[in-house]
């Protein structure tokens, strides 16, 4: 197969500085989410997801300078989240320089905001992102919640019928983040995956849980998704780009190797 | 010598000047990269690249809607023969018509319709985005240097449609996605790619470089 799975390390931004610091042994300034950028770039990251978590909305200005200074830089595909409400502030994204904008909380607010946002700018371009806990009880089928506020709200929304609504309201891309597993480094919860993947005919990537390599190979080989997120994993160095695409190649997964040694 | 860069409310044209002046720089060439909305600037220019995202019939009327711009850009590139480089629905608007929703027309540059994407196998997502390898048909100056080829370096694509029922000496690279999907177009002063070189690191940056040493 020529076409490739994506491996998406995601920087979480606040104030315009990285969360976490990333521990790469080259960088000068390791809470530069620019320089991180540089760094993931040369590593051979098939995109760059950043999720802005500023708490305030007046200094979410901050943000659009970081997305125009990585722009500038790295010359890949570039995601960002975080506090999307309207479709002017993704405007002011992609023209800063991103190429798709991913919408959270909004969306779960008012549907009909992916709609105006695809119709807008292009299916192509609206990331809808999905934050689930599994509800069923043992035994049950499997039934799986939207969460909002980092996973402490439940919506009471099922979340493979709302990622089938938002994608055929226009989103192009789902994000999906398994709140039960996130942070666990236990794995993506692959039923999840399988279950949105199954249901949506974009592509879906797997958010939350990873800790091994076996756990990226699993996302897309057992769950179905197109592409895979992690942050800690790589911002501590736990692997490399280059580890987590040279395992999957092994594993038979068509990964792109340019820049990476083999 | 100069490069226009058609601002008409589409794209993401900071990337697309990024790379051209980045390109410029490593290929040691003294070029300005304009981002213009002015048709006169675009007649002036030496090189033309026409960026676009988003649905076909709203980038044509995006184009449209900047009063002298068709005309600048045919009298331009048709006319005069100025080397262009249309990207993404940039590279579509080049073709006869758009299929996408309504049927649109397009510059008539190519022969062909902007049709969608179908893949044999069902499990393949649509849009078709991420990374792809390019097949060849021929030798064309913008690719020199540039492994291609199932071992080859990879491009980002992110559309649901994509160039048909052209004429095939139109057709430079296709990507094979369940489908044959048609990825460069060449012809005359005319190149296009479907995918987004100004994200398509390595690839994407040497085929700029080429595009400004590039004369037809």
């Amino acid at each position: 197969m020529s076409f490739k799975v994506r491996i998406i390390p995601c920087l979480d931004v606040k104030d315009g500085r990285v969360v976490k610091g990333v521990q790469f042994v080259d960088l000068i300034d390791a809470g530069d989410p620019v320089e991180a950028a540089r760094a993931y770039d040369a590593a051979g990251a098939d995109e760059l997801t950043f999720l802005d978590i500023t708490a305030s909305s007046d200094d979410r200005r901050t943000m659009f300078d970081v997305v125009t200074r990585t722009a500038e830089a790295c010359f890949m595909p570039l995601t960002v989240g975080g506090g999307v409400r309207t479709v002017e502030d993704i405007r002011a994204l992609l023209v800063s320089g991103a190429d798709k904008v991913s919408i959270n909380t909004a969306a779960v607010n008012d549907r009909a905001f992916v709609g105006r946002a695809a119709d807008k700018f292009g299916n192509q371009c609206i990331v809808v992102a999905i934050d689930a806990k599994r509800v069923s009880a043992a035994g049950e089928a499997e039934r799986w919640e939207i969460f909002t506020h980092g996973g402490r709200k439940p919506t009471g929304i099922d979340a493979v019928a709302y990622a089938r609504e938002v994608v055929a309201l226009g989103a192009g891309e789902i994000l999906l983040t398994s709140m039960d597993r996130d942070g666990t480094k236990s794995g993506f919860d692959l039923m999840l995956t399988r279950a949105v993947a199954d249901a949506v005919p974009v592509p879906v990537i797997a958010s939350g849980g990873v800790g091994t390599l076996d756990h990226f190979v699993d996302g897309v080989a057992r769950g179905g998704a197109t592409g895979v997120l992690a942050a800690s994993v790589f911002h501590f160095g736990t692997f490399t780009i280059g580890e987590v695409k040279r395992h999957m190649q092994a594993a038979g997964l068509p990964i792109r190797m340019d820049g990476i040694a083999g | 010598m100069s490069v226009a860069i058609v601002d008409y409310g589409s794209g993401n044209l900071h990337s697309a000047q990024k790379a051209c002046e980045r390109m410029a720089r490593e290929r040691g060439l003294n070029v300005p990269v304009l981002v213009t909305a002015d048709p006169d600037s675009v007649r002036r220019a030496d090189r033309i690249v026409l960026p676009g995202v988003g649905a076909f019939a709203d980038c044509k009327a995006g184009l449209a809607g900047v009063p002298g711009m068709i005309e600048a850009l045919t009298e331009a590139v048709r006319g005069r023969g100025r080397p262009f480089l249309g990207i993404c629905v940039g590279m579509q608007l080049m073709a006869g018509r758009g299929l996408e929703k309504d049927t649109t027309a397009g510059l008539g540059w190519v022969p062909g319709d902007i049709d969608l994407i179908r893949p044999a196998d069902p499990a393949l997502k649509i849009p078709h985005m991420g990374w792809n390898t390019l097949n060849v048909t021929r030798d064309h100056p913008v690719l020199a240097g540039i492994p291609t080829g199932p071992d080859g370096l990879h491009a980002y694509f992110v559309h649901s449609y994509h160039l048909t029922a052209t004429a095939d000496d139109v057709v430079l690279a296709e990507a094979d996605y369940g489908a044959r999907v048609t990825a460069m177009i060449a012809r005359d002063t005319m190149v296009g790619t479907q995918f987004h070189p100004e994200k398509s690191q390595t690839l994407g940056l040497a085929l700029i470089g080429n595009f400004l040493e590039w004369r037809p």
